[in-house]
């Protein structure tokens, strides 16, 4: 099963109007972003900086949790889960977990 | 954005009204600086930082200014040249303009000079949240919205339900399911829906953050309205100079939950210097932040000396600042180090000591945040930091009668028959006991 990965509206013009992708063969997080990063290449620059961490401000979850509790961008992605990107409200600042 | 009514990019100017002298002009990413339309719009769409409301160069002296604050009514919209409004709303539940009161009982036990309480439970929902949602409100009705909402640790819940219902529109709040009983009771009382969500705050704020996009005609106060929610706070500021006879306080003490309040605090006070509305050559005083030690991530970042603020899980009795995960943490960390100040933590036991230290020696009755407060100034004055000239201001921000479980068990209540010598009997035991 394909990983889903949501968009939020700030993004969606990057990403041919979608509101989500769907990526295949992805092993973990940063996987999953990369991949994403190769269907709409604009995408990189709007969420990664320049060492490929998600930025500042850009939160990522999988499944439900900030995968700043998980292991970052190293996080398993199950087969069919959902990977969510939205922007910090009152939730920004933070270093990927350990090992990412 | 469909059903909501777009404005040109310079707010303007009622027939009638005079020109607001220091118009906000723009909305800015922090970050990058990138400009935006003053629109329900709160990230920027390059590098997704926090966008904030900018203003244009004042053209109005000090003294001018002063004028029209001083003509102003008692509540915050006095300050509506400092506001990113287009005029200055007729408000249907006046907000602010609250009491500063010395405090030299407090300072007297803290072997402090002059300490002064900003009490923030004199607002009609009784907590700062009134302000922030004062300016929402007005500039969410200027866009043309009709329904209010937002995501909340319980305070922000009263004030957008009492806001709401005063402006006669349906408000829809976001909790999360396990805050304090009269919170919720405080906010369906005004007829808001409440959604009680299975999560910590930082979930709650994530689906309220999801939701925005799907409801673009709801105007979500601490999302899509941020830039100008988070101008309210400043109006702490402006009161507190006016209150001092036009002067800047030497310290203050504020909690810190999001960040934005202790952040926009020193902005007020830095606009004032600025418009030259207090005294020349006044400084922005040194920023002491405040958190629970179950939940500092700001706290635990100046401690290791980083602006990188680590997400934690809350566990802490002082809901209200339980967020995890601050948008506005390396910001405050950024205050705290220019103006030689800090940010500290205290513990459950330290809040509780801290909300019956302030209500035994003011008479204000806070909410825990106060004690996290509170606490954080005895902690402050423990350890020499703060000198005994120096003149000190501690932010109130909420009323205890919101979370009473925090005295239950800290003294005892004498009961007694109907009668005289009853009365006398406790007396004896009372008076023996203090002997």
């Amino acid at each position: 099963m394909p990983v889903t990965v949501k968009l939020p509206t700030q993004l969606r013009d990057a990403a041919g109007g979608q509101a989500s992708a769907s990526i295949e063969g992805a092993a973990t997080v940063g996987e999953v972003l990369g991949a994403l990063y190769e269907q709409h290449s604009e995408l990189r620059t709007r969420i990664a900086d320049e060492e490929g961490q998600p930025r500042r401000f850009v939160n990522v979850y999988l499944g439900g949790e900030d995968i700043r509790f998980l292991d970052g961008l190293a996080t398993a992605v199950p087969d069919g889960a959902e990977v969510t990107i939205l922007p910090a409200v009152a939730g920004g600042q933070g270093q990927p977990a350990s090992g990412a | 954005m469909r059903g909501v009514r777009r404005l040109s990019c310079r707010p303007r100017t009622p027939p009638g009204r005079k020109a607001n002298p220091v118009p906000a002009d723009a909305l800015k990413c922090k970050e990058c600086r990138t400009e935006y339309p003053l629109e329900a719009r709160y990230v920027c769409e390059r590098c997704f930082g926090p966008l904030e409301a900018s203003y244009a160069p004042r053209s109005a002296t000090g003294e001018e200014l002063r004028r029209r604050i001083q003509a102003g009514p008692h509540t915050l919209w006095r300050y509506a040249d400092f506001l990113p409004v287009e005029s200055r709303p007729e408000a249907a539940l006046p907000t602010g303009w609250t009491p500063l009161v010395r405090a030299d009982r407090l300072a007297a036990r803290l072997g402090l000079g002059e300490v002064w309480v900003k009490n923030e439970t004199a607002n009609p929902t009784h907590s700062f949240k009134d302000r922030v949602v004062s300016v929402a409100l007005a500039r969410a009705q200027e866009l043309g919205f009709e329904t209010l909402s937002c995501a909340s640790t319980g305070n922000l819940a009263n004030a957008v339900a009492a806001h709401a219902a005063a402006a006669g529109l349906p408000a829809y709040v976001f909790i999360p399911a396990d805050l304090e009983e009269a919170k919720i009771l405080a906010t369906g009382a005004y007829g808001a829906r409440v959604m009680a969500v299975r999560g910590n705050y930082d979930r709650v704020n994530r689906l309220v953050t999801e939701l925005s996009a799907e409801r673009p005609s709801w105007a979500f106060v601490n999302v899509n309205l941020r830039p100008y929610y988070a101008e309210g706070s400043k109006t702490l500021a402006y009161e507190t100079a006016e209150q001092l006879g036009w002067e800047v306080p030497d310290r203050v003490v504020a909690p810190v939950a999001s960040g934005s309040l202790f952040t926009k605090v020193a902005r007020g006070f830095e606009e004032f210097i600025d418009a030259g509305l207090v005294a020349p050559g006044s400084g922005v005083p040194i920023m002491n932040g405040a958190q629970a030690a179950g939940c500092s991530p700001v706290a635990q970042a100046w401690e290791a000396g980083t602006d990188v603020c680590r997400p934690v899980k809350p566990d802490t009795i002082a809901k209200s600042l339980a967020i995890g995960n601050p948008a506005d943490g390396p910001y405050a960390i950024e205050l705290a180090r220019r103006t030689s100040g800090g940010i500290d933590a205290v513990t459950d036991d330290e809040i509780r000591a801290g909300v019956r230290l302030l209500a035994e020696t003011t008479g204000i009755f806070t909410e825990t945040a106060g004690g996290v407060t509170t606490a954080t100034l005895a902690k402050l004055a423990a350890r020499g930091e703060i000198g005994r000239d120096e003149r000190v201001v501690v932010y109130i921000t909420g009323d205890g009668l919101k979370t009473i479980d925090t005295v239950r068990g800290t003294f005892e209540v004498n009961e007694i028959e109907p009668d005289v010598e009853a009365f006398e009997a406790a007396m004896g035991e009372l008076v023996g006991a203090t002997v």
